[in-house]
């Protein structure tokens, strides 16, 4: 009981823009949270396989590329696939508004785009945490 | 440099007028903060004055332009000679829609092209290549063979505009098809200009879109410099970016410091290789954001102009004074740019723009309103270019030289960039170069501190940025964003299909032989890449044998 909650902080695809992910990295382990970041490209199955064998609560995916609506489903369909249902799946990044329902369908909890304060995000993971 | 008589009575004045009048104001109303910062969280102080650059000596330091130390600007009469270039960044979707978007940018009076390709052409893969799949044709134009390069500038001229081209790890790939797209025009190699990024070393500080290891990277970059030095005179061979260091982060200093301590590696392994510094420095060039403080950025550009210069004459005793001056494109910060309110957009744009202009830059990109949402639309785009038109013939900026020169404020906040540039330089020095203090990862701390550090002002509101953390409204998402077709993946992979169904595959096969086996000597292997290349070996097959000889990268991921 009681264990910090644990993020996984990853950057799917090609996209090399990090600046995102780590100031989010940071603010979730200032907040007291466990944060594992994966760096740079990786495949949905490599986040997958990541976020098993570090047992996170949270994953959550940063991509800027406009790759969004194939890679973050891919993250959610592979977590079902592996039978993962109490980890809470978000994103964020450049993703045009008319594209965060069809990501919500697929099992992304909450997409978060540019301008999002940091403060809003570590709320809404406590809020949200599937286990 | 004023006389110490002269000094000294500015100096009773200033006190006097602390006393007398400074006092009763600050009485009366106290200014709004204790402390006032820089966009980059450097002191600005309340008043500078003719105190405040009494250091500085006007003809060692700051000059005419022209001629060492170029301060001032790298040509004598500056924009009342030439404009800069307008050349805005485009690409997406295929090769056909690309192409149909630089002949629309040329009609609406963009003087330069700018190339945008996206990432598995930029990181060596092939559109069919499973790691391409979601990327193809979205943040730039899908490139696999000489077949797509064909079309990108089918009905352009290339011995009549100057194109950039945005890539680095594959570079030496894109620029032999770029070449061999011109001989096929009949246009001989002498007359290209353009530039390539050509820049690894920000890849693995802040941009990501490397491939090879350190020591072949810098290898194939030194081919290129040697290469183009002989057959591609007037070819800038590099573009040593600060732009993406600032976008991942770092202040204006950091700008300065990571840059140029990248432009010394470059130099230093050229010369090492047995390179000749006055044979290849003069085709250098440099890339720089242009942020949010206008003053600061301003000051930042000459401290850069000034700073290069010092160290080409001083560290690498470079003779030919070309190899001296700091040549730089330069980009709006896309950073800066917010999702909500875009119109507001057009506005921090301008003011960057002409920061750039007031800085002496030698082409300028401007971003567009909607590129916190998705790449531009052709409406945005066109604003922005005409942002830039405006600054050109309406506001009169253009009319003299280096106008700010001379200003106790910006001559001074130069001097300061420069010294904490410097700084910067001599530590990474101490670590062992750029390459080492990379994968230490130094420069990488440094920026990501920095990037933190100013995410925090803007959610305790010490930074102000309007329409996001004041000033805010209720608003729709905004409609009629660019959307990249899916279809363009599978477009991409039918011509790829084609083109090797069609080439003639022995001699696809032997130019890969004979490049692999460059590749495990000492040559020079452009002439070896450029004969694959005319065989339509793809981009692919090419990286695919030099990842097989060099390896790849390994990036030290760090918080």
């Amino acid at each position: 009981m009681n264990r910090p909650i644990r993020v996984l902080v990853a950057k799917p695809g090609l996209d090399g823009h990090d600046r995102g992910a780590k100031v989010i990295a940071r603010a979730l382990r200032d907040a007291g949270m466990e944060v594992i970041y994966t760096g740079l490209r990786q495949t949905p199955e490599q986040i997958v396989a990541t976020a098993i064998q570090e047992d996170v609560d949270v994953i959550g995916l940063s991509l800027l590329s406009g790759a969004h609506n194939y890679l973050f489903p891919r993250v959610a369909e592979l977590l079902k696939e592996e039978g993962v249902d109490d980890v809470l799946l978000i994103g964020g990044g450049v993703i045009p508004n008319e594209d965060i329902p069809g990501l919500k369908e697929a099992g992304i909890s909450e997409i978060f785009t540019p301008g999002t304060p940091t403060t809003e995000m570590i709320e809404y993971i406590k809020n949200n945490l599937k286990r | 440099m004023l006389e110490k008589e002269k000094l000294s009575h500015i100096n009773e004045s200033k006190k006097k007028w602390e006393e007398n009048v400074l006092a009763k104001a600050l009485n009366k109303a106290p200014e709004r903060k204790e402390e006032f910062k820089s966009g980059s969280g450097l002191k600005v102080n309340r008043l500078y004055t003719p105190e405040d650059i009494a250091n500085i000596d006007y003809e060692e330091e700051i000059g005419f332009p022209g001629q060492y130390p170029f301060t001032r600007g790298y040509q004598p009469t500056m924009y009342r000679g030439r404009l800069w270039t307008m050349r805005m960044y485009a690409g997406f979707a295929t090769a056909e829609e690309s192409n149909k978007r630089y002949k629309y940018l040329v009609e609406q009076g963009s003087t330069g092209l700018s190339v945008a390709f996206d990432l598995p052409t930029q990181i060596g893969y092939d559109s069919d290549h499973p790691l391409a799949q979601g990327e193809v044709g979205k943040v730039g134009v899908a490139i696999d063979s000489l077949k797509d390069m064909e079309i990108l500038f089918d009905g352009i001229p290339l011995d009549k505009v100057s194109t950039s081209m945005t890539i680095n790890a594959p570079a030496a790939v894109l620029l032999a098809m770029y070449i061999a797209v011109a001989e096929k025009q009949g246009v001989s190699t002498d007359k290209l200009r353009g530039t390539i990024q050509n820049d690894i070393l920000k890849e693995y500080i802040a941009r990501g879109t490397y491939i090879f290891p350190t020591e072949p990277s810098m290898r194939l970059i030194t081919n290129i410099f040697e290469y183009c030095s002989k057959d591609v005179p007037k070819w800038n061979t590099i573009s040593i970016s600060g732009y993406h260091i600032r976008e991942a982060g770092s202040t204006a200093a950091q700008e300065v410091g990571f840059t140029l301590a990248n432009g010394i590696a470059y130099v230093e392994a050229a010369v090492n290789a047995g390179l000749d510094v006055d044979t290849f420095a003069p085709r250098l060039s440099f890339f720089f954001n242009s942020h949010n403080d206008l003053f600061e950025e301003v000051a930042k550009f000459r401290a850069a102009r000034r700073l290069w210069a010092k160290i080409m004459k001083e560290r690498f005793k470079a003779k030919n004074e070309k190899s001296m001056m700091l040549k730089f494109h330069t980009q709006t910060a896309g950073c800066t740019l917010t999702a909500q309110q875009p119109d507001n957009n057009i506005i921090r744009v301008a003011m960057q723009a002409l920061a750039a202009v007031l800085g002496g830059t030698q082409s300028l990109h401007t971003n567009s309103r909607d590129e916190a949402l998705a790449l531009p639309t052709e409406d945005s785009v066109t604003i922005a270019l005409r942002t830039q038109q405006i600054i050109a013939n309406e506001t009169g900026v253009t009319n003299t030289v280096d106008p700010l020169a001379g200003s106790y404020y910006v001559e001074a906040k130069t001097k300061e960039i420069e010294e904490k540039a410097m700084e910067y330089i001599t530590k990474i020095d101490e670590l062992g170069g750029a390459a080492r203090a990379i994968d230490l990862g130094y420069i990488q701390k440094e920026i990501s501190d920095a990037a933190y550090q100013y995410q925090m002002e803007v959610e305790s509101l010490e930074r102000i940025v309007v329409g996001v953390n004041k000033y805010q409204v209720e608003e729709e998402p905004p409609k009629g964003l660019l959307k990249v077709d899916p279809v363009v993946a599978e477009m991409q992979k039918k011509k790829i299909n084609e083109v090797k169904a069609k080439r003639n595959n022995e001699a696809v096969a032997e130019k890969l032989e004979l490049l692999k086996k460059a590749c495990q000597g000492t040559e020079n292997v452009m002439p070896y890449i450029l004969s694959a290349v005319k065989e339509y070996a793809t981009l692919g097959e090419i990286c695919g044998v030099m990842r097989e000889v060099f390896g790849e990268y390994e990036q030290a991921v760090l918080l």
